[in-house]
């Protein structure tokens, strides 16, 4: 009995550090799921008089993939969106965040390039209307141009196989 | 050596990133400046505000207060600026709703506790402990009387 109380509180502290533990403080939910994307314009990396911007994406379920040439998690992910990209089965457009256009182009063609096509954000300014803290970052936006998930840091296979594609496939059945 | 050393500390200094200062016209808008800069948290170094913190994310953020402070925009303005694009996160005093009711309670909570444990211990040792049975009061009275006689 004298012990049951101490016991109790160690009990309940543990429960509470393990569930510290598995948290990751780095993922900041964020306020933009379930919104509509935010709208920009900007110029295309490999084709700088064409503008881009996500309301030419409308009516299909596609990926917004933030990288740059200078980060180095996105070497780590790059094989794996790669990989997946080449399934077909969603576009994936890549935010060049504040990278110079040179040293973009030049990493794209030394390691592949799995993009539908990227986006040069050279200031950031549209990273920062989209809420974009860490590159990389992986938005999944449906098909009204609605923002429905997003992965902070790099993808793994997991992530792709039991995270990205399910919800892929779902949007992929809802109406535009 | 000493040279050495003297160099070594002096071109370690010149290394340290800058925080770029901005003029401002209007004292009052630089004090605003100040003020918004402090409470807002910067996410890449998520201990720092964005007025301390050398990471780019909040220079780049600070160039907004600033852009945006000139603009015009109330203070409520901004963090709203803010806090639509990183979330509460983002606010070092986040506002008082169900999702944080928890962050605010706690310390009442854990004060409310310790009081309470403090109480429990103080009352426990403020009653005198007899644990004799009849027996052994009778004994003890028994000795005394013994002792004084």
């Amino acid at each position: 009995m004298r012990y049951l109380l101490p016991l109790g509180a160690f009990i309940v502290l543990v429960i509470f550090l393990g569930i510290g533990l598995k948290l990751d403080p780095k993922e900041v939910p964020s306020p933009l799921i379930g919104k509509p994307a935010p709208q920009f314009s900007l110029p295309q990396l490999h084709a700088p008089e064409q503008n881009f911007s996500p309301e030419q994406m409308k009516g299909k379920v596609w990926l917004l993939n933030v990288w740059a040439s200078w980060c180095v998690s996105c070497r780590e992910e790059h094989i794996h969106l790669s990989e997946f990209a080449r399934t077909g089965i969603v576009e994936v457009v890549g935010l060049n965040y504040k990278d110079e256009p040179e040293d973009a182009k030049k990493w794209l063609s030394l390691l592949g390039n799995p993009y539908l096509l990227s986006i040069s954000d050279k200031e950031g300014k549209a990273g920062l209307d989209w809420g974009v803290y860490g590159v990389p970052e992986t938005f999944v936006i449906d098909k009204k141009g609605v923002i429905r998930h997003k992965q902070t840091g790099p993808v793994n296979p997991e992530i792709l196989q039991n995270v990205i594609l399910p919800l892929v496939q779902t949007l992929n059945g809802e109406a535009s | 050596m000493k040279l050495a050393m003297i160099l070594l500390v002096l071109f370690s200094c010149s290394l340290h990133a800058e925080i770029k200062i901005y003029d401002f016209k209007d004292p009052a808008l630089e004090q605003r400046y100040q003020g918004l800069t402090e409470e807002l948290r910067c996410l890449v170094c998520q201990n720092q505000n964005i007025a301390d913190s050398h990471a780019e994310l909040a220079e780049d953020l600070r160039g907004k207060v600033y852009e945006l402070l000139n603009k015009g925009e109330s203070d409520a303005q901004i963090v709203e600026y803010m806090t639509n694009r990183y979330g509460d996160f983002v606010l070092y005093r986040p506002p008082l709703k169900s999702k944080t009711l928890i962050l605010w309670l706690a310390p009442i909570l854990t004060v409310l506790l310790g009081a309470f444990g403090f109480w429990a211990v103080l009352r426990k040792r403020d009653k005198p402990q007899e644990h004799l049975s009849d027996a052994e009061r009778r004994r003890i009275e028994e000795l005394l009387k013994r002792k004084s006689e």
